[in-house]
C-alpha cells in the first residue's frame, strides 16, 4: 500500500480554507471508541477523523462550530422558509424534502424512542429552505448555466438553507444531510455550522454505456441517486454503439427492433422519460450520445443503406463500415432521427461522438472513392469525415441544440462551430490536448484521466483524486474554457451485476475534484471522509465497494 | 462448467418436448424421470479428502440414469444434469441424448474467503457455497480471523470476538452460524477447512487474550505495540491447546489450516525476554528457529486431537519439522516461480496445494480469467510420484478490497476458470471453447440469481435483476 503512515495534523493542512474554527471542533465530531493500538499497527492507510466529518465533496467554505444540536425525528421538519419563492407547489422540493428526511432518519429505530423533551436551546427544529430568485426554476430542467450555489446556516432553533434556485437547494440539502450524525445512544446530532458552497466546475458528469451491456432501468436510477449524493450533475448516456441499439425510436422503430440485443433489452420512450425526470428531480442533466459516423454497427441492422458497404477488390465483402457519408438518404435519416432526439431529450446539448472513425472501409468502396474525387478531397479521408460531421452539426443546430464531440473531431481538423464542446478522452498527453483545444478557443470537458472501467489492484481512487484538471500549459482565458469533467464507465466488462461497486466510491474521487476548491488535495483527509461517505452510501442502498480493510456500522443489505 | 469428462457421446438432438402452439405432440415427453442410483449411500457423513465424486450419467428416451458410488458423486452428476438442459426461444426445455462418465482430476478444489479484513454476512457465504457447487468446487477454505478482526465467536474464549471483532454484536459468527455454514456446505459436498493463522496475522487476537501477543520494545521499554504470538510462554500453549480443542470439535473436517505465513521477526527481536530465551535455547540469531519451535509445538497440539493440517509454504521453507502427511499450501509469487516451490515441496515428499497463480483479489483490466485458466498445476520439474502429490488448488479472494458489495461479481465467473482447471482433463484448454461455455454458464448463474459479472460485451436472455 502506498498510504501515508501517519495521519497528518488536519489543522495544518487546511489553512488555505476558511476553516480555522472547524479544525478546533474536530475532536467533538463523530466520536468513536478508540481502537486498540495493536489493531491499527500494520494497517495502511490509517483511518482517522477528519475535522470535516463525513462531508463529501467538501464545501467551498465552511465553519463547523463546537456547539451540538439535537434533531428529534418526530419533530424535525424540512420546510419552505418565509419569503421563499418556492412553496409547497414546488414538487421538486417537496420530493427532495421527503427524500432527505428519509436519508437523515429513515434507517434507525428511532420510532421506538419516546417523545423526550430536550433541554431548551439544544434542539434543531427545522431546516428552512429559502429560494431567493423570483424564478425558482422549480419546473425547469437543469442546464449548463444552472446556479447550484447555496448557503447553509445551522443555528438553534432553526437552520436556514438559502439558494437562488432549486438546484442550489438540492445541493444544500445533500450537504445538510451529511452534517447530521448519530451518537452512540442513537441520538441525531448536528454541529452549528456556516457553509457557503458552489461548484468549481459547471459540468460534472458520469458516462454510462448501455450498448456494450444493457443496463436495466433500475441500475440507471440507482446510479442517479448515487450521483446526487456526490453532487454530480450530468448523466452522459452513451446509449447506443456498435454492439446494440437499445434506444427505441418512434420514427425508426426498426433500429432497436433489429439492433438491440433482444426485445427485453430496450429503452422505451417511457423509460427514457423516466430517467430524464428522475434525473431532473436530482438536479442532473441527461445528455444522450448518438455516436456517428463510427461506432454504428448496430444501426445498420435496422436501417438499410445507412452504413458504408465495404469492398473486397471489386466485390462487396458483406461487412459494413461507418455511416455512408455520400448519400442524401443518410442525411434525411439523420435529420429525422435528430429531430426526434432533440424532442425527447430536453437538454440543450447532444453528444455526437465522432471518435475512432476507421477509414479502411470508406477507402475500399468505389462509390466513396468517386465521391472523394468529385469533391476534390484527394485521398484525405479526414476531409470526408469533416464533410459528414459538418452536415450533422448543421442538422443538430437547426434543431436548436448545442453539441459535444470527442476530441478526434477537433484533432482531425474537422471544421466545427466555435460553440462546440470538445471532450478530451485519449489518456496519453491529455494535458497537451487541453492546451491545444482551449488554445483554439473551444470549450472542453476532461475525461481522459477518469476512465473508471480500467481497473487495477489497490486504491486507484487516489489516482483519480490527484488529477488537477487545470494543470496544463495555457493562459487564464484557456483555463476558463475547461467547464468540467466526466468519469467514464465503459461497458465492455460492466453490467448490472458489477456496475455499482465498480463505480462507487471511485467516482466520488472525481466528484470532489470537480466540485471542491483546487486546494482540497489532502489524500489522508479525503480518505477519512470518503470511508464515512461510503458507509453512508451503503445505508442509502448503494452497494459502494470498500476503499480498504475495515467495516461500516451498517453493512450493505441489498434493497 | 467445468466440462464433463470422458466418453461424452452426443447424438443428434432428440426433442422430447412439446412444440409451441401445437396441441398434438409429435413426441411424448418421455424423459420424465431421472433415476439416481448410489451404490454405497452414506448419506449423513461429511465429505473428506477421499470422497469419491465420480458418476455416470446417461439420458435417453426411456431412461435417464445417474449412477455413482457415493452421494458426493450423485451431487456432481445432478449439477451436470442440470447443465445439460437447455431451452428454446419459447421456453420449452430440452435434453439431448447424452452419455457421460465423469470424475475430478484433483481431489482438493478449494476457494478461500477472508472474513477478517471485511466481515462477510452469512448470506454472502451461503451464496458462495451455492455457486461453488455449481462449479464443482469441494473445499471452502474459511480464512476466518486475521489481523484486522476476529469475528469467530469462541465458546472457550468469548473475549476474542468481544474485543477483536469489528462489532461484537453484528460482525461475528456465532456457533450456530458456523454450524449452518458447515451443514450447508456438506449438503453440497463441500468441506469446510477453517484457518486460524498463527503466530503472525494475529493482531486482532490480542485485545481478547492478554499476554498472548509479544510486546514490542522501543529500546528498553515496551512500545505499546504488539507483534506475533509470544512463543516463549507456557500460557501461550495452554491457550492454543484450549482454543484448538474447541476448533477441532466445531469443524468436523480432518484438516485444519494453521497458517504460518509472513511472520515478521522485528518485534521478537526487540523483546529482551525473547532474546534471552533464544540464547537459552541456543537459537543464536536465527529467528526461524524460534518460529519452528512455536509451530512444532502447535502441530503437536493439533496432532493430539487426531487432526491433520495444512500450512502456508513458509513453514516448509523455514525448515519446520512437520508430519509427513502435512499439506503445504503454495502461495508466493515473487519468491521465484511457484513451479519451483511445488517441485521442492513434492520432492521432500509433502503434498502440495496450489494457490500462487490464483489470487483472484488481484484484479486487472480485461479477461484475466484466461490467465487463471491456462495454468497447468503439474507443469513443474518432477517425477510422476511428485506430480501425484499435488492434491489440487485453491482460488483465493483476500479481503483487503472486497466485502459483500463486490464479492460475488468479483469472484464469479472468474473462479469458474480455476474450477475447470482442477476438475477437467489436462487436455481441456481450448480458450475459445471455454469462452463460449463460460459465457453461457455465466448466464445460467444469472438465472440462478447470482450476480456473476460479464466476461465481455454481450447479453443474457435473463439479466440479473436481484438488486
Amino acid at each position: 500500500m502506498q498510504g501515508q503512515r501517519r495521519a497528518m495534523e488536519p489543522a495544518r493542512l487546511f489553512l488555505g480554507l476558511l476553516c480555522a474554527s472547524a479544525a478546533l471542533a474536530a475532536s467533538s465530531l463523530h466520536q468513536r471508541p478508540p481502537q486498540p493500538e495493536s489493531l491499527l499497527e500494520e494497517q495502511e492507510p490509517e483511518l482517522g477523523e477528519s475535522p470535516f466529518g463525513s462531508l463529501w465533496p467538501l464545501p467551498r467554505s465552511l465553519r463547523i462550530l463546537p456547539g451540538q444540536l439535537r434533531l428529534a425525528p418526530a419533530r424535525f421538519q424540512l420546510v419552505h422558509g418565509p419569503n421563499s419563492t418556492a412553496g409547497p407547489g414546488c414538487a421538486l422540493l417537496q420530493d427532495a424534502f421527503r427524500r432527505y428526511y428519509e436519508y437523515i432518519f429513515g434507517y434507525s429505530k428511532w420510532q421506538n424512542q419516546g417523545q423526550r423533551t430536550l433541554p431548551a436551546g439544544t434542539e434543531l427544529l427545522q431546516l428552512q429552505v429559502i429560494i431567493g430568485s423570483k424564478d425558482s426554476e422549480c419546473d425547469n430542467y437543469p442546464n449548463i448555466m444552472s446556479n447550484e450555489a447555496y448557503q447553509l446556516s445551522v443555528t438553534e432553533p432553526v437552520a436556514v438553507l438559502r439558494a437562488e434556485k432549486v438546484w442550489g437547494a438540492l445541493r444544500g440539502l445533500e450537504t445538510f444531510s451529511q452534517l447530521v450524525y448519530e451518537d452512540d445512544y442513537g441520538s441525531f446530532l448536528i454541529n452549528e455550522s456556516e457553509i457557503t458552497d458552489y461548484p468549481r466546475f459547471a459540468h460534472r458528469g458520469i458516462l454510462l454505456d448501455t450498448s456494450r451491456h444493457f443496463l436495466p432501468l433500475k441500475s440507471i436510477l440507482t446510479n442517479l441517486d448515487a450521483m446526487a449524493f456526490n453532487k454530480f450533475n450530468v448523466l452522459h448516456w452513451h446509449i447506443v454503439d456498435d454492439h446494440s441499439f437499445p434506444y427505441q425510436s418512434a420514427t425508426f422503430p426498426a433500429l432497436s427492433g433489429k439492433g438491440s440485443y433482444s426485445y427485453d433489452h430496450i429503452y422505451t420512450p417511457t423509460d427514457v422519460r423516466l430517467v430524464i425526470d428522475y434525473a431532473r428531480l436530482r438536479g442532473i442533466r441527461v445528455i444522450p450520445e448518438f455516436d456517428s459516423p463510427g461506432h454504428t454497427q448496430s444501426w445498420g441492422k435496422g436501417q438499410k443503406d445507412l452504413l458504408t458497404p465495404c469492398f473486397n477488390g471489386e466485390h462487396r465483402s458483406g461487412s459494413y463500415g461507418p455511416v455512408n457519408p455520400i448519400l442524401n438518404t443518410t442525411y434525411h435519416f439523420m435529420t429525422d432521427l435528430f429531430k426526434e432526439i432533440s424532442g425527447v431529450f430536453p437538454d440543450a446539448y447532444i453528444h455526437l461522438g465522432g471518435d475512432e472513425v476507421d477509414f479502411t472501409c470508406w477507402k475500399s468502396n468505389p462509390d466513396v472513392t468517386e465521391f472523394m474525387k468529385q469533391q476534390g478531397f484527394g485521398i484525405d479521408y479526414a476531409k470526408l469525415e469533416s464533410y459528414y460531421i459538418q452536415k450533422i452539426l448543421d442538422i443538430v443546430s437547426s434543431a436548436n441544440k448545442g453539441y459535444i464531440v470527442w476530441q478526434e473531431v477537433f484533432d482531425k481538423g474537422v471544421k466545427i462551430k466555435p460553440d462546440t464542446i470538445v471532450e478530451v478522452w485519449i489518456g496519453s498527453l491529455y494535458t497537451a490536448e487541453l492546451s491545444r483545444v482551449t488554445g483554439a478557443g473551444f470549450t472542453t470537458i476532461l475525461a481522459a484521466p477518469w476512465y473508471l472501467d480500467y481497473i487495477s489492484y489497490g486504491q486507484d481512487w487516489k489516482k483519480y483524486y490527484s488529477v488537477e484538471p487545470l494543470n496544463f500549459p495555457g493562459c487564464e482565458k484557456q483555463k476558463k474554457l475547461v467547464i468540467g469533467g466526466e468519469a467514464c464507465l465503459w461497458g465492455e466488462f460492466v453490467d448490472a451485476t458489477n456496475l455499482t461497486p465498480r463505480l462507487w466510491p471511485r467516482a466520488s474521487a472525481v466528484g470532489e475534484r470537480l466540485w471542491s476548491s483546487e486546494n482540497v488535495t489532502n489524500i489522508q483527509d479525503a480518505y477519512n471522509r470518503l470511508v464515512k461517505h461510503r458507509c453512508r452510501m451503503l445505508r442509502r442502498g448503494i452497494a459502494a465497494e470498500p476503499l480498504y480493510v475495515g467495516y461500516c456500522d451498517h453493512e450493505y443489505r441489498g434493497q | 462448467m467445468p466440462e464433463a469428462g470422458i466418453a461424452e457421446e452426443w447424438s443428434q438432438p432428440e426433442l422430447p418436448g412439446r412444440l409451441p402452439g401445437e396441441d398434438t405432440r409429435p413426441w411424448e415427453p418421455l424423459c420424465t424421470e431421472l433415476l439416481v442410483s448410489v451404490s454405497t449411500p452414506h448419506c449423513d457423513g461429511f465429505p473428506d479428502m477421499d470422497s469419491v465424486e465420480s458418476y455416470k450419467l446417461s439420458t435417453s428416451e426411456d431412461l435417464s440414469l445417474l449412477s455413482s458410488e457415493s452421494v458426493w458423486g450423485a451431487l456432481r452428476g445432478l449439477e451436470t444434469f442440470s447443465q445439460l438442459i437447455w431451452r428454446d426461444e419459447d421456453g420449452t426445455l430440452y435434453l439431448n441424448k447424452t452419455d457421460i462418465v465423469d470424475f475430478p482430476r484433483f481431489a482438493h478444489r478449494g476457494l478461500l474467503l477472508d472474513t477478517s479484513r471485511h466481515y462477510l454476512p452469512l448470506r454472502a457465504i451461503l451464496e458462495t457455497l451455492d455457486v461453488m457447487a455449481y462449479n464443482k468446487f469441494n473445499v471452502f477454505h474459511w480464512h476466518i480471523v486475521d489481523d484486522p478482526s476476529f469475528p469467530y465467536e469462541s465458546a472457550a474464549f468469548p473475549e476474542l470476538s468481544r474485543k477483536g471483532a469489528y462489532n461484537p454484536a453484528t460482525h461475528v459468527y456465532t456457533l450456530n452460524d458456523v454450524k449452518l455454514v458447515i451443514e450447508y456446505a456438506r449438503l453440497r459436498g463441500i468441506r469446510v477447512i477453517s484457518e486460524f493463522d498463527t503466530p503472525g496475522h494475529t493482531l486482532s487476537w490480542g485485545p481478547g487474550a492478554p499476554g498472548l501477543l509479544t510486546p514490542c520494545y522501543a529500546g528498553s521499554i515496551p512500545s505499546g505495540a504488539y507483534g506475533p504470538v509470544n512463543p516463549i510462554l507456557n500460557t501461550t500453549y495452554q491457550f492454543m491447546t484450549e482454543l484448538f480443542r474447541e476448533v477441532s470439535t466445531v469443524f468436523p473436517d480432518f484438516y485444519l489450516h494453521l497458517g504460518g505465513d509472513e511472520v515478521d521477526f522485528t518485534c521478537w527481536r526487540s523483546n529482551p525476554e525473547i532474546q534471552a530465551f533464544m540464547q537459552r535455547m541456543g537459537f543464536g540469531q536465527d529467528y526461524t528457529k524460534l518460529e519452528s519451535f512455536y509451530i512444532q509445538r502447535l502441530l503437536n497440539i493439533i496432532s493430539s486431537y487426531g487432526k491433520g493440517y495444512v500450512v502456508w509454504q513458509e513453514v516448509f521453507d523455514n525448515g519446520v519439522k512437520v508430519k509427513p502427511d502435512t499439506i503445504i499450501h503454495v502461495w508466493r509469487e515473487n519468491s521465484g516461480p511457484y513451479q519451483q516451490e511445488v517441485a521442492r515441496v513434492t520432492k521432500a515428499g509433502y503434498r502440495a496445494l496450489l494457490s500462487a497463480p490464483w489470487y483472484l483479489n488481484r484484479i486487472s483490466y480485461g479477461q484475466d480469467w484466461q490467465v487463471a485458466y491456462q495454468v497447468e498445476p503439474l507443469e513443474f520439474e518432477g517425477s510422476l510420484e511428485q506430480k501425484a502429490l499435488v492434491i489440487g488448488g485453491e482460488a483465493c479472494m483476500w479481503g483487503e478490497f472486497v466485502d459483500v458489495t463486490n464479492l460475488t461479481p468479483r469472484l464469479w465467473p472468474r473462479a469458474g476458470a480455476i474450477a475447470e482447471r482442477l476438475w477437467s482433463n489436462e487436455t481441456v484448454r481450448d480458450l475459445q471453447d471455454a469462452y463460449i461455455r463460460l459465457a453461457d454458464f455465466r448466464c445460467t448463474l444469472l438465472r440462478r440469481g447470482i450476480p456473476a459479472q460479464p466476461l465481455f460485451t454481450g447479453y443474457c436472455d435473463a439479466e440479473y435483476s436481484g438488486f
